[in-house]
């Protein structure tokens, strides 16, 4: 167990490592990036430009530079922006990120149980109206855009319908922390949960329903109905336990993928001040310090979310625990 | 052996699939019984309708385009109308079924005894400790070494053998009159395949359960059978008691079968003869014998489908007896002879 965290965790040293460099080399080599002359403003006396270069240490060689950004990153953590001059980038990345970890948990919960849902229902009633309409719902879900969704959400609940009995509880846009008011939060963050949904319960829906009737032609499913097992119990506990491994691994990927500021336009859309605004943020104003801390962050949710797929993947699948 | 009244009766079984807009025959008027305690085999090559007919009985075909007609009474109860929530008590619990790949008929997450519990806890109102109890001594009687540890085991962890003995001891674990096995030991080798074949021949006196051997190997059903049915293309080719086939075959597909095993004793041949041909797709069947276009005695008369006509002890859809050339008896090699 020891051993396999360890190794876990040089995994993920290593692939931040990678990562960093990565963001590091991209930016200076990128035409015009140069953060002297943009910290120094425009027209700036070449005194000026000098004394801007050697405070920042740009003048110094790129592995130098590299270092004291790790240190001040991770050790120090007092890593300030090149845009907005003093801004620290630690504690912006802190505020963001519970933001967008209630997105993304809120939106994965909605998703997951809805789309096992939707997938066994059609799976079970395959060939029928009933499957038909759900997987056509489903593919209207992954159709929609979702900025388009939330607009159109936003323009229901906050302004056309605000008014009348069915949308008065709507807050205004923006992000209610859960520590100050449970209620708050949850009401601020239904609608944009939802949204961020819907794309994915049609994906994971259609996946499951296509894995369940994939499995309902193998040989164990013929054993379980040969035993006298009822319908329901075939599908569910032999069918569906056996099926959900593909969702799994599916899951792993977009939910790291979300927790790493992924859900840039639902948090757009609903005002919500997450990880995914701040990294687009940062990279429109090509704040290096900023753009190094968020992909970080995400890098480090990645390898987090890997970790928890391969336990959930213990659990699930009996062969993946001989396998290690 | 065999009791008064037959255990399992199917009458002009027939199967049929839609494709393209047509019903495709699979199997066609396929009659026998099974009697109590008895071991039946049905032989035939790939695609003769062994399988289907097992499906057919346990009623396991979902294929929307499915047609079944016939009768098929157990114990004097007509299964084919059936509904289905009432046929789950008999799957299972009064005809068990295993099949040919141990590897794949099981469920892959699941312990191998939980998954027998589950078969018995379907059927009767057990605690689960009482439902492990029997899983393991079903387990320990089925050849199982270790059987409570092998209980805990998944199905990936345990060899080819192992797994079916732990799914003829899942069939078993309800006692049923019938056992209907579908190619048992086809993918498992020979050395096992013999064990299996013990333990499947077995069961009729420490389970007193009959079973349905379903196999392409004649040298199974002469280890193990009591009476044989022989399908060829979806239809009763012959049937009757394994000795009397075995020492006279009416059809000549009997008789090019068992002239393809190889003799035990004598000379042994350089090639094994072999059957020239493949048989008919379902659609191309000839309206005579379906035998006939690889058939070595095939003459004019052979373009009529020939009805299963009584012969010696067996049953034969052949023309040949009743033109008074019967097949000469089969020369064994050897002490039997």
């Amino acid at each position: 167990m020891l051993k396999a965290l360890l190794q876990r965790f040089g995994q993920t040293v290593f692939v931040l490592f990678g990562i960093s460099v990565l963001v590091f080399l991209v930016f200076f080599a990128t035409p015009g990036a140069d953060p002297t002359s943009r910290i120094a403003g425009k027209n700036a006396s070449p005194e000026t430009i000098a004394k801007v270069r050697q405070e920042y240490g740009f003048d110094r060689p790129l592995p130098v530079q590299y270092a004291t950004m790790m240190k001040k990153l991770f050790i120090t953590q007092d890593l300030t922006s090149y845009a907005n001059r003093g801004e620290k980038v630690v504690p912006e990345l802190i505020k963001a990120a519970p933001v967008t970890l209630s997105l993304a948990t809120g939106g994965a919960v909605i998703w997951v149980v809805v789309s096992i849902l939707m997938g066994t229902v059609a799976a079970a009633f395959r060939g029928t109206w009933i499957d038909r309409t759900l997987m056509a719902i489903g593919l209207i879900g992954i159709s929609i855009p979702v900025f388009w969704l939330g607009q159109v959400a936003n323009l229901i609940t906050q302004a056309r319908y605000h008014d009348t009995w069915l949308f008065s509880w709507v807050p205004a846009l923006g992000y209610v922390p859960f520590a100050e008011s449970p209620v708050g939060w949850f009401k601020a963050l239904i609608i944009p949960w939802c949204t961020l949904a819907v794309l994915f319960i049609g994906v994971y829906a259609r996946v499951l329903r296509s894995d369940l009737v994939t499995v309902s032609g193998e040989d164990f499913m013929r054993t379980a109905r040969a035993k006298g097992l009822s319908p329901t119990r075939v599908l569910l506990v032999h069918g569906l336990r056996t099926s959900m491994i593909t969702f799994v691994s599916l899951f792993g990927m977009d939910f790291a993928q979300l927790i790493g500021g992924g859900a840039l336009l639902t948090e757009v859309v609903f005002g919500l001040q997450g990880v995914g605004r701040l990294t687009y943020q940062a990279l429109s104003a090509l704040d290096l310090p900023l753009i190094m801390a968020s992909v970080m962050y995400s890098a480090v949710f990645v390898v987090l979310a890997n970790a928890l797929v391969d336990v959930i993947y213990i659990f699930l699948d009996p062969r993946v625990r001989d396998g290690r | 052996m065999a009791g008064d009244a037959p255990l399992l009766d199917v009458r002009d079984l027939c199967v049929s699939f839609r494709s393209g807009g047509r019903d495709v025959p699979i199997i066609e008027n396929v009659s026998f019984t099974v009697c109590e305690r008895e071991i039946l085999g049905i032989v035939g090559e790939s695609g003769s309708g062994k399988s289907v007919t097992a499906m057919a009985i346990m009623r396991l075909i979902d294929d929307p385009g499915v047609s079944l007609r016939g009768s098929v009474r157990f114990r004097g109860q007509e299964l084919t109308t059936l509904p289905q929530k009432a046929f789950r008590h008999i799957r299972g619990r009064e005809i068990a079924m295993i099949f040919q790949d141990p590897m794949t008929a099981f469920t892959p997450v699941y312990t191998i005894g939980w998954q027998i519990d589950e078969a018995i806890r379907v059927h009767e109102r057990v605690s689960k400790s009482e439902a492990r109890t029997r899983t393991v001594r079903l387990l320990g009687d089925m050849g199982v070494p270790d059987p409570e540890r092998t209980a805990n085991r998944y199905p990936h962890q345990l060899s080819g053998g192992l797994r079916q003995r732990a799914m003829i001891a899942m069939a078993l674990s309800c006692n049923p009159a019938l056992l209907i096995a579908d190619e048992p030991t086809t993918a498992l080798d020979v050395t096992v395949q013999a064990q299996i074949l013990d333990l499947l021949r077995n069961l009729r006196t420490d389970y007193g359960s009959a079973v349905m051997l379903i196999t392409h190997d004649m040298g199974v059903v002469a280890e193990t059978c009591d009476h044989v049915m022989v399908l060829y293309s979806g239809r009763v080719a012959e049937r009757g008691p394994a000795s009397a086939i075995f020492t006279q075959p009416a059809h000549p597909y009997t008789a090019a079968l068992l002239d393809s095993i190889p003799p035990l004793t004598g000379p042994r041949p350089m090639r094994l003869p072999s059957i020239a041909g493949v048989p008919p797709a379902p659609l191309e069947r000839p309206p005579g014998c379906a035998f006939a276009p690889r058939c070595h005695y095939a003459h004019d008369a052979c373009s009529v489908l020939p009805p299963l006509v009584r012969f010696a002890e067996q049953d034969v859809a052949c023309i040949l007896p009743g033109e008074g050339k019967a097949l000469p008896p089969r020369i064994l090699h050897g002490a039997e002879a």
